[in-house]
């Protein structure tokens, strides 16, 4: 029997105005993998993950969740099972550490008790390397890391089956960068989950990546198993993943 | 030659000018009508309701009061001093009560609350737009009309007819103090002068404009921030048309409920 993909994107394409920001995107992960998506900046990359969240909607082409039709299928079912890490740390500030993390359990059909959802958050923060007192504090008094381990905390607070990470080490020191590059790789092993990481970091390529694939000009240019990224041919991705200024993919000097 | 290309050039900018206001005016309808939608489809949020109505309503009650206050007793001056040309200075209690119960209460307070709450609201969800955090409810499951503009609309329909109703009670205070303290009328003429020609409608119209008002200065607040361009610039420029927008809305809205209510 074959496997059904847990997200497969046929033939996306998606444009703001003139600009053509996606011109045919195939795509699939199948369940359990962590796919990177790498690509210059302005690529598509974060417009395909809103398409296949529904925040933006795609102008032609599909997004298939286990099969079926995205626009078909109940979305807040989807968005239960699923989590995301922003660039950013995109965490609410009027809230506190422990009320961003438990965010999905505080504002629930049936809400779980404040005090039930204070431990939840902080046994999630602990996970991610947090100590307790952090809860208590809002956002804007924690460093860009810290911030960045409440995302991935809050992500992570419902036991997702598929996580999208945006830029996760954007902004972040080298050490940073790998601490929450091991936590991503350990999350998405422990948990099981289909993970999608768009990243211009090799680091975060190299440690997280089952699959890649990378867009250009609107398209996946390519795609295969990290292990073969290195001997592949492909010039736009030999100077992408060598960071070489001259070759297919133009400039600005 | 050139004067039927510059008249057909400045009626072609007319003409863009009307459909971009037209275009506007269509999306912001189309907003407004999608937010009431949510308020007959669950969930709801009523602690985000209360904190909004603690911010829009409770915060702006100094500075309504202190509007109503000043207003009323400049209004008691320049009533006695017009009054004076008819010898008709004895109107002040009454023209004081009905001029800040039917207009300037409901016009004033809504202005000001414009300005304090409408800027607020669309700095806040402009910068929530810009650093994601209205993405980052989507994917919590949560709509973000339904957590973040219905509170804040619906909190500003209740507030502004308490904010104005405790309004009107400073600013004919107002009118009381400069009236027995500058003026020489006496505390009961006064106070009797100005239930005695005061109606229920007077009061009432002017609730009903509260209301309206703050209806107007909410969904434009909101309106702008959610539709925020990027960076601090677009932050900026929603708070500035924000403000100026909802302005000229209240005081359109003013004049049209005056003729319904006149």
């Amino acid at each position: 029997m074959v496997a059904v993909p847990k997200i497969e994107l046929v033939d996306l394409h998606k444009s703001f105005g003139n600009n053509a920001v996606l011109t045919g995107i195939n795509l699939r992960v199948m369940p359990g993998e962590s796919l990177v998506i790498i690509g210059g900046s302005g690529t598509g990359k974060s417009v395909t993950l809103k398409c296949i969240l529904g925040i933006e909607r795609q102008d032609r082409g599909g997004v298939l969740i286990d099969g079926r039709d995205s626009t078909t299928i109940d979305r807040r079912a989807f968005l239960r099972s699923f989590g995301m890490l922003f660039q950013g740390a995109a965490l609410f500030d009027s809230m506190l550490v422990w009320q961003n993390v438990a965010f999905r359990h505080l504002h629930a059909r049936r809400p779980m008790k404040r005090t039930a959802a204070r431990e939840l958050a902080i046994s999630k923060l602990s996970r991610v390397g947090l100590s307790a007192e952090t809860a208590d504090l809002f956002p804007a008094e924690l460093s860009g890391g810290m911030q960045k381990r409440v995302g991935l905390a809050r992500a992570i607070a419902t036991d997702p089956s598929v996580i999208f990470f945006d830029e996760p080490t954007a902004g972040l020191d080298p050490i940073m960068a790998g601490v929450i590059n091991d936590l991503i790789r350990e999350l998405v092993s422990e948990m099981g989950a289909t993970a999608i990481t768009i990243t211009h970091d090799m680091t975060t390529v190299d440690r997280v990546a089952d699959h890649v694939a990378m867009l250009h000009g609107g398209q996946v240019r390519w795609t295969g198993p990290v292990a073969d990224m290195t001997t592949a041919t492909d010039p736009w991705l030999d100077q992408f993943i060598n960071g070489r200024a001259t070759g297919p993919i133009e400039t600005l000097r | 030659m050139l004067l039927p290309r510059l008249a057909l050039g400045l009626l072609a900018s007319i003409g863009r000018s009307t459909l971009e206001l037209l275009r506007g005016t269509g999306r912001v309808a189309m907003f407004a009508a999608v937010t009431i939608s949510h308020l007959v489809r669950p969930p709801w949020y009523p602690t985000e309701l209360l904190h909004q109505l603690l911010r829009i309503g409770y915060f702006s009650l100094p500075v309504v009061g202190l509007t109503a206050l000043f207003t009323g007793g400049a209004l008691a001056l320049q009533i006695y001093a017009g009054g004076a040309r008819f010898n008709a200075e004895t109107v002040v209690p009454s023209i004081v009560a009905i001029g800040i119960v039917r207009e300037l209460g409901p016009v004033l307070g809504g202005l000001m609350v414009a300005g304090r709450v409408s800027s607020s609201i669309a700095a806040e969800l402009g910068t929530m737009r810009v650093t994601e955090q209205i993405d980052a409810l989507t994917t919590l499951s949560t709509n973000p009309v339904k957590f973040l503009i219905l509170p804040r609309v619906l909190a500003a329909v209740i507030a502004m007819p308490v904010l104005v109703g405790v309004g009107d009670v400073i600013g004919v205070f107002g009118g009381y103090l400069v009236g027995t303290e500058r003026l020489g009328f006496q505390s009961t003429t006064y106070i009797l002068n100005t239930i005695d020609f005061l109606q229920v409608t007077d009061v009432t119209s002017g609730l009903v404009k509260a209301a309206v008002f703050g209806f107007i200065l909410s969904i434009i607040g909101c309106y702008f921030g959610y539709h925020s361009g990027r960076g601090a610039r677009g932050v900026g420029q929603a708070t500035t048309n924000a403000v100026v927008t909802a302005s000229i809305l209240i005081l359109a809205a003013n004049y049209l409920l005056t003729e319904a209510f006149f």
